[in-house]
């Protein structure tokens, strides 16, 4: 079954656009939230990683900060 | 195993070196802890010729889709703790495993300079950012600090003031330092408060920041702010080389042929003394190290 993919991230931000390529490429469905204008999801995200850095990925309910490809690789199983 | 040339990094210089050293059919191995190095972390590039306008990521991207058409033996996401000479070749040892090689390029380029003071490592990427492009965004409405007085820096509170309530521009010397253009423009606008010759002594708070100690002439003040921008340069990451000659700044003396003090291994790009730091000039720095290491191969046979 398909795990559900959220990505947090800025527009302008170097590696938010290396993971959605990433994922693109990967032929992954995500949902894209930027938080650069919405303070509601801001919170969601420092929530949900406890850090205030994007991007922040959302696989399933497990939560990757930064634009780490292994863990990415590990959670899609890849 | 042995390779004719390792590659260590794959920024610019890394992946250009890679590309030439490939086409003079040399075994190589290009360790590296992440591909396009500082290019991918650029905002946007108007002057690397050919591409009148392209982003950090982008311009990144093309890079190592040209490395990967060469099929080169890559280790991403390894870190390199030690280089040194061994019989002939080279030795370089990984957090992941060793390595030997006929020759060896450094190109490890340069990482953010750290401030050096309690509470940055806890609160970082909890208020305490390196990446103002990244990060910045998170911090609409907020009070938020940036420390240095450079481009970077001035780059940096000019893109906050979009967004933070208000920028306090921490800087260390007695006036900024980086463009008149961006100076003026920080200086006219009224979010923006300049403390020179002052310093960042501590970082505070629970979880995210809530404040920071700053010095001013032997007083020390507390600032409540929630973001932390650390702008205040690079530093080469040369230190695992720890036999090779630098220079006073930890940069990697090279000639003009970008070979070092040590036979074999040679150097390219930021992480050596070779003035301007520019994807232009690594990239041709990574060309020219890697016929140097041709060259070298080919009189030692």
């Amino acid at each position: 079954m398909d795990k559900k993919v959220m990505i947090y991230s800025t527009l302008a931000c170097p590696f938010c656009m290396m993971a959605k390529k990433f994922l693109k490429e990967n032929n992954i469905d995500f949902e894209d939230i930027d938080v650069s204008t919405d303070q509601i999801r801001v919170q969601e995200m420092i929530k949900k990683s406890g850090q205030m850095a994007v991007p922040v990925i959302d696989i399933d309910g497990e939560i990757i900060v930064g634009f780490d490809k292994e863990k990415i690789r590990k959670a899609l199983g890849l | 195993m042995m390779f004719d040339l390792i590659i260590i990094g794959a920024g610019p210089a890394g992946i250009t070196a890679s590309v030439y050293a490939a086409r003079k059919k040399m075994g190589i191995l290009v360790i590296t802890r992440d591909i396009g190095g500082q290019a991918a972390w650029s905002g946007d590039i108007e002057n690397y010729t050919g591409y009148q306008f392209i982003t950090g990521p982008e311009l990144a991207g093309k890079f190592e889709e040209h490395m990967r058409k060469y099929g080169i033996e890559l280790r991403e996401n390894e870190q390199v703790l030690e280089i040194k000479k061994k019989n002939e070749g080279v030795w370089v040892k990984t957090d992941k495993g060793t390595y030997e090689g006929k020759t060896a390029i450094i190109a490890s380029g340069k990482r953010s300079r750290e401030l050096a003071v309690p509470g940055e490592r806890k609160f970082k990427n909890r208020g305490l950012t390196y990446c103002a492009t990244c990060d910045g965004p998170l911090f609409a409405g907020k009070d938020v600090a940036v420390v240095g007085g450079g481009n970077s820096a001035l780059d940096a509170t000019l893109q906050l003031i979009q967004i933070a309530r208000h920028i306090y521009l921490i800087n260390i010397t007695p006036d900024l330092t980086g463009d008149l253009v961006m100076r003026e423009k920080v200086r006219e606008n009224n979010k923006v408060s300049i403390l020179n010759s002052t310093r960042v002594t501590a970082v505070l708070g629970e979880k995210m920041v809530s404040r920071i100690k700053i010095r001013r002439e032997d007083k020390e003040e507390t600032l409540p702010v929630e973001g932390v921008f650390v702008e205040v340069g690079l530093i080469p990451n040369s230190e695992f080389a720890k036999d090779l000659e630098k220079n006073g700044r930890g940069e990697i003396k090279v000639n003009s042929y970008n070979e070092t003090n040590i036979p074999g291994i040679f150097a390219a790009g930021d992480v050596t003394d070779v003035p301007e730091k520019q994807i232009v000039i690594a990239a041709g720095e990574g060309a020219k190290a890697a016929l140097s290491a041709f060259r070298y191969l080919a009189q030692h046979r």
